[in-house]
């Protein structure tokens, strides 16, 4: 039967699809500006099922953000706090053990660290802390430090990029998140975390991580200030990038959550914009593998339908979640194998639970 | 697989759908393709860009309940220390504040009290009426039944004096799974599904608009949702007096009904499609944002949902189950703009309400 579209825009765009032509900008507009939601659901999950099949990914893992002390203070950020301000927290190496030892009786494939840019801590303190998790969870992928992460080290440690690295590898790094790409636009920069780093430096690093060896994810925080056209161009830099060193695991939607931060007076993204957000990415970037629907940010709810619109992959467990609850996130802060598995099949799909690199750990029936 | 090709044609040729067919589509059609057949359905039948929701607000004017069935968090025995019967006092104040809030009307619902006659009834409505200029959208069928068995007086007799007294509609609640398998062991001291349907077909002859409900995701089949439709479907056929029809998911918290995996949000979208598809003599379907939230109920509108009920000033009984989301009335209006309509506050009638 061939696909009816609501949106007659949308005939184009299959067509496109069905000859194997890249998508530009124009379509990624197009597809932003349409309201047929079930048309470009259609259209993405045809591409993520020629992709992925009814495979759906998630991964056993849990969360670690050793510290909330923060230089940059973006202005979206409700988790960052100063030094010495209420509330800030540094975790020693005493704690980084506590916390993998209070969930030993799970099993936990992958660690996933993110921090603020603490300037009171050494770089000893990243390596001490890689080598102590290596030894804690010696078969989990330790997946730490985002590319704004990684560019302050090489400050800190007085190494170059290389070297720092190379370091950290040494340590146990495996693989990096995808965060602090925000939006690649220096307008939204400036107005909303001058002092992070660049998106060209963002992407620089990520390649350097790459020609290492080292794979990592890309995200995009969306909802906040940023243009639909700003969004279609980052999806579009992180697809150049992509075809240089393809060295980007999955790609994850951040979706905005204003709360305890300084753009409270923003509503929530809605369903619609997160859902074609998901869509739009898996037909924008034909070279990333996997798209998440990032069940923190969105709800466990729109992340099973997201299933359907292009995401093949629900992250994890996550064992326990901070960043997005402090900005008040209404969702779990950690969900079972069970649950996930639920959630997979019950939207149609078949639960796959993977490692960091999505090798299949064990294939539910 | 063929009956499920034949199924999609028909639904795509907005023929009638069989109960075999209905099922088909139940059971093996694709989420997307279900939103899509509804979404062109809906389209066929509201060609306007337009979702609609109403101000109102839940009174439940009592939580005293003989019928105890076992999907209820909200029902207490009256010898409980928080059962109520709600005051003349709290229930002006409620609607004052309804008023004020640019709401046009209520909804009264029970508990079946088992001594609160029919005239305590009858006399609720008049107070009501005699004080504010509100629509009151009260007494489900399993209320009005239970009203006949107490006063000894016809069905048609005691809903001619709830029209009298100022009854305006009656809404579609306790209609559960109109299957009596279910029933019996759901609900077991509620009316039977074909009293409730009697219930809802007198009243339409008397010219009384009612909605209609429908609760899954507990102990029920496919089939039975499918037969459920089709109940709804023939009585429609008959009397045509169903304004809307309301799918939504069984919240099991503080129940009992232990269940660990409650329905899934893609469970309800496709239940909301499915309805859509079948319900052909139904005008209007309407997403549940009470127990989906505000993103899944936005997402339905694109899986044939029209209209987003009501902002619910109020609510209590799936509250009682342990689900609260909130929607204030600029939410609801910024949910169905982004979704590309454009937004309309109607009345129990589903017409325009004039802005005031």
């Amino acid at each position: 039967m061939k696909t009816f579209f609501d949106d007659p825009a949308l005939n184009d765009i299959d067509t496109k699809l069905h000859n194997g032509d890249r998508l530009d900008e124009t379509d990624g507009l197009l597809l932003y500006r349409s309201h047929d939601l079930v048309g470009i659901g259609r259209l993405a999950d045809r591409v993520r099922r020629q992709r992925h099949g009814r495979n759906a990914y998630f991964v056993y893992n849990q969360h670690l953000n050793y510290t909330n002390v923060c230089r940059n203070r973006c202005r979206f950020c409700a988790f960052a706090r100063d030094r010495g301000e209420k509330g800030a927290y540094t975790f020693s190496n005493e704690d980084v053990t506590r916390w993998l030892t209070s969930r030993m009786d799970q099993p936990i494939r992958e660690i996933h660290i993110v921090g603020g840019l603490n300037p009171s801590l050494p770089f000893d303190y990243y390596l001490t802390m890689l080598q102590t998790i290596q030894s804690i969870r010696p078969r989990a992928v330790i997946k730490a430090f985002t590319a704004v992460e990684i560019d302050f080290l090489s400050e800190i440690s007085g190494l170059s990029l290389d070297e720092t690295i190379i370091k950290l590898k040494n340590a146990g790094l495996s693989m990096v998140p995808g965060g602090g790409a925000e939006v690649m636009s220096e307008r939204v920069r400036l107005e909303l975390f001058p002092r992070k780093i660049s998106g060209d430096r963002w992407l620089d690093i990520m390649a350097t991580l790459h020609r290492h060896g080292i794979t990592s994810n890309a995200t995009m925080l969306y909802g906040h200030i940023e243009t639909i056209e700003e969004r279609v161009s980052h999806l579009v830099r992180l697809r150049e990038q992509q075809d240089k060193t393809g060295g980007f695991t999955a790609f994850i939607p951040l979706a905005f959550h204003s709360q305890n931060t300084d753009l409270a007076h923003l509503p929530p993204t809605t369903a619609v914009d997160d859902l074609k957000t998901v869509a739009i990415a898996r037909l924008m970037l034909d070279n990333i593998d996997h798209i998440k629907a990032y069940w923190v940010m969105i709800g466990e709810k729109l992340a099973q339908v997201a299933l359907s619109f292009g995401a093949d992959d629900l992250d994890g467990t996550i064992m326990e979640e901070r960043i997005t609850h402090m900005a008040g996130a209404t969702s779990a802060k950690g969900l079972t194998r069970k649950a996930l598995e639920h959630m997979i099949r019950s939207a149609g799909f078949k639960p796959v639970e993977r490692d960091s690199f999505y090798n299949p750990i064990r294939e539910a029936a | 697989m063929e009956m499920l090709d034949l199924a999609m044609d028909k639904a795509a040729a907005a023929n009638r759908l069989s109960a075999d067919e209905a099922l088909a589509l139940c059971r093996e059609a694709d989420l997307l393709a279900l939103g899509s057949l509804a979404n062109r359905r809906r389209k066929q039948r509201h060609p306007e860009p337009v979702v609609t929701y109403v101000v109102d607000r839940n009174i439940n004017y009592t939580n005293v309940c003989g019928s105890e069935c076992r999907f209820c968090a909200f029902y207490r025995s009256p010898d409980k220390p928080d059962a109520y019967v709600i005051t003349r006092d709290l229930l002006s104040e409620k609607i004052e504040e309804t008023l004020a809030l640019g709401g046009t009307q209520i909804l009264l619902q029970g508990g079946m009290h088992p001594t609160l006659d029919l005239d305590w009834h009858l006399d609720l409505l008049r107070f009501i009426k005699q004080r504010f200029p509100i629509h009151i959208h009260g007494f489900s069928p399993p209320e009005i039944h239970h009203l006949t068995q107490t006063s000894g007086l016809s069905l048609e007799a005691v809903l001619r004096a709830l029209i009298d007294a100022g009854l305006g509609s009656i809404p579609g609640g306790g209609a559960e799974i109109l299957v009596d398998d279910i029933r019996k062991k759901i609900s077991p001291n509620k009316c039977s599904a074909d009293e409730w349907l009697n219930v809802m077909c007198t009243a339409h002859r008397l010219g009384l608009r009612t909605t209609a409900t429908m609760m899954f995701g507990h102990i029920e089949e496919p089939r039975h949702i499918i037969e459920h439709l089709i109940r709804i479907r023939d009585l429609q056929d008959e009397t045509g007096g169903f304004t809307a029809f309301i799918p939504w998911t069984f919240q099991p918290k503080n129940t009992r009904i232990p269940l660990d995996t409650p329905a899934t949000a893609t469970a309800y979208l496709r239940v909301l499609a499915l309805s859509r598809l079948v319900l052909d003599n139904i005008p209007n379907i309407q997403a549940s944002w009470v127990t989906q939230g505000d993103k899944i109920a936005q997402t339905a509108l694109a899986f044939g949902a029209n209209d987003l009920g009501s902002t619910m000033i109020e609510e209590n009984v799936v509250a009682a189950a342990g689900v609260s989301f909130r929607l204030p009335q600029r939410e609801m209006i910024r949910l169905i703009e982004t979704a590309g309509y454009q937004d309309v506050q109607r009345n129990c009638f589903y017409r325009p309400v004039e802005p005031r």
